[in-house]
């Protein structure tokens, strides 16, 4: 059994206005993962993660950490690090004292300080302005200081609120690679609070997707990817997001205005009267074998690698992603979908069937 | 800006005019009679002057009344801008930790400063009076009658609970409005990162505010030096005697109540000469070792 750095037993967070931000969530984070909190915003994922850190009460439920209950620890007696979303940096303070403040208030020696700052600094490539004030530093320079904060502390683990938001897509996409090699480097485990599902995608070893303040779905990104549990996860993760239509199941065929889908193999038993479909939309190709799907294009839309033909199968919107090379296709064409790739959820609930 | 922006090279000066009229009206011609009177000494009833050089100077500074003046003012201007600041940091501390994200209490807290100064200084004085003064009465408790007015100590223990008291809103509210906006990231980083919230206050906080009470600092000073004036006077009724006095109601005492209107000027211009050094020093030292963010 691998070994727990965070254990979250059915956590509650109610305000005292009555609102529910955080509704009796489970999660576990083992140590060295990577675990991120994605999620629209308003979803209690921040409130989770400040929950942890103890920056807000908790309701009902036990938050464990390392092995020991934090519930009712001040923020600085437990063992976390967190970054913040606008670095939260003491404009004070030299980018040296920044680091050290947190040390020294634990009362390390100087030599021990020091060697962890030096030790920060060349991991992050921070060294060359130690001695300067947050003010004279850029954003990406700021930002990592904000994690240097946090290494030098050496924490069972470090919580990351949304920390790339205020970056430039450029300087987003570099920080990401950059987070993730630092903590496969330091090998601690990390929470990750994201609104960004292709930040999610990449950074995480496992992928807890929240909304309205309860899990969807917790697992790795493929899973949530692939089989996801439940519409919201469905649209919520990739982009662009899964086909979803809603049909009605007619002697074990999904129809959708006159026109049949595809029904995954495995769900020709007991289906409802209304169903969901859903489809990703790389997963259906342009073609006819005779039984193709009619499909009407409205607009073409080209990424480069990839095109983007918005359209619509019956009356329903209908997204689908192919390669740039493949030839354009006509305004209405078939498609060809494997049966295997389709999804179904139900329709009151979204759950997956 | 460009100059072109201007039809005439006197459009900018016109501009000024207003401006450098009222600052010559009110500030550079007083001033200026002021050093010019500061030479003479001066017949108060028949309008002759006899051109005394620096005595009226030398008189003032080697008088053991100006001496006296000039230490009450220094201990009067440090005991009320330390009280004001001291106090006023504590409350708006207080209040804040209550009112993160409330607007409503803070609204209501306000409103302590929408008393006018006047009517704050007459109830403090009130407070103190011989006959209906609830601290009077406190003070009695301890065996202590308090006679202000009379007893030089009494009266300058009073003057001083009085200025500070009446200043601390002010000081609250900018002390508050400079704490509310340190963001709560900051704070929240800080609580992690130290674990002691009085360390956390001298170490992060009070730092981060140190624009604000630099500027109070300039405040309560000047408002030491010569706001408290109104409430001086009404300590002393109308009779100085032997009562504590600073160096702004001397130069009122001896200009308009001795008639010696050379000396008083010549104190005048001592006590700009000591605020424009008074100044530069504050700027100077302090505004060094403060970090606007």
């Amino acid at each position: 059994m691998t070994e727990k750095t965070l254990v979250l037993t059915d956590v509650v967070k109610r305000y005292p206005n009555g609102a529910l931000a955080v509704d009796r969530v489970n999660v576990d984070v083992n140590a060295g993962e990577l675990v991120v909190f994605v999620g629209p915003s308003g979803c209690g994922k921040s409130t989770l993660l400040r929950m942890v850190a103890g920056l807000e009460t908790v309701t009902d439920g036990s938050i464990e950490l390392a092995g020991r209950v934090v519930n009712d620890l001040e923020p600085a007696e437990r063992d976390i690090a967190m970054v913040f979303q606008n670095y939260a940096l003491y404009p004070h303070m030299s980018v040296r004292k920044n680091l050290s403040y947190g040390l020294k208030n634990r009362g390390l020696p100087a030599d021990e300080i020091n060697r962890r700052v030096e030790e920060a600094a060349e991991i992050l490539e921070i060294g060359a302005f130690l001695d300067r004030k947050p003010s004279q530093l850029s954003g990406g320079q700021r930002q990592r200081v904000a994690m240097g904060r946090a290494i030098v502390r050496h924490p069972a683990i470090f919580l990351f609120d949304e920390p790339l938001s205020n970056l430039d897509a450029r300087l987003r996409n570099r920080m990401r690679v950059e987070i993730r090699k630092l903590q496969r480097r330091l090998n601690t485990a990390m929470i990750y609070v994201t609104h960004d599902q292709v930040e999610a995608m990449t950074l995480a070893d496992r992928i807890v997707v929240l909304n309205g303040g309860r899990v969807e779905q917790i697992g790795s990104p493929a899973e949530v990817y692939g089989d996801p549990a439940s519409t919201f996860v469905a649209s919520f993760i990739g982009a662009p997001p899964m086909n979803l239509i809603e049909v009605g199941i007619e002697a074990g065929r999904a129809m959708r205005d006159g026109v049949a889908l595809p029904l995954p193999p495995s769900h020709d038993g007991a289906l409802p009267a209304k169903a969901i479909w859903g489809l990703r939309p790389e997963r259906a190709r342009v073609g006819d074998d005779g039984n193709g799907i009619p499909f009407t294009i409205d607009v073409v839309e080209e990424l480069g690698a990839s095109r983007l033909l918005h359209g619509r199968i019956g009356g329903a919107e209908f997204t689908l992603q192919q390669d740039a090379s493949a030839p354009p296709p006509s305004q209405a064409t078939t498609l060809l979908i494997d049966p295997r790739d389709v999804h179904l959820f139900d329709a009151e609930t979204g759950k997956a069937l | 800006m460009k100059s072109a922006q201007f039809d005439s090279r006197f459009g900018p000066y016109l501009l000024l005019l207003p401006q450098m009229a009222v600052i010559s009206i009110f500030f550079l011609w007083p001033a200026a009679e002021a050093v010019w009177a500061s030479f003479f000494l001066e017949d108060p009833f028949f309008g002759t002057r006899v051109f005394v050089g620096l005595e009226n100077y030398v008189t003032a500074l080697t008088s053991d009344d100006y001496a006296r003046a000039a230490w009450f003012t220094v201990i009067f201007t440090a005991v009320v801008t330390l009280a004001t600041l001291g106090i006023g940091m504590w409350l708006a501390v207080a209040a804040d930790n209550v009112l993160r994200g409330n607007n409503t209490y803070k609204t209501l807290l306000m409103w302590v400063y929408a008393i006018a100064p006047p009517v704050a200084g007459l109830i403090g004085v009130m407070l103190f009076d011989q006959h209906i003064g609830p601290l009077v009465d406190f003070v009695a408790l301890f065996g202590h009658e308090m006679q202000v007015g009379v007893s030089w100590w009494d009266t300058a223990i009073a003057m001083m609970i009085v200025a500070s008291w009446k200043q601390i809103p002010y000081t609250f509210i900018f002390v508050l409005s400079g704490l509310q906006s340190i963001p709560n990231s900051v704070r929240e980083a800080a609580a992690i990162d130290c674990r002691s919230s009085i360390r956390r206050f001298w170490t992060v906080i009070f730092p981060l505010l140190a624009p604000t009470t630099f500027f109070l600092m300039i405040v309560n000073i000047t408002y030491a030096l010569f706001e408290t004036f109104g409430i001086i006077d009404l300590m002393v009724k109308g009779e100085p005697g032997n009562n504590p006095k600073t160096l702004v109601y001397k130069v009122y005492l001896d200009g308009f109540r001795g008639n010696d209107l050379g000396g008083s000027s010549a104190q005048s211009v001592i006590l700009m000469i000591l605020v424009l050094a008074l100044t530069i020093v504050q700027f100077r030292l302090i505004e060094r070792r403060i970090h606007y963010s």
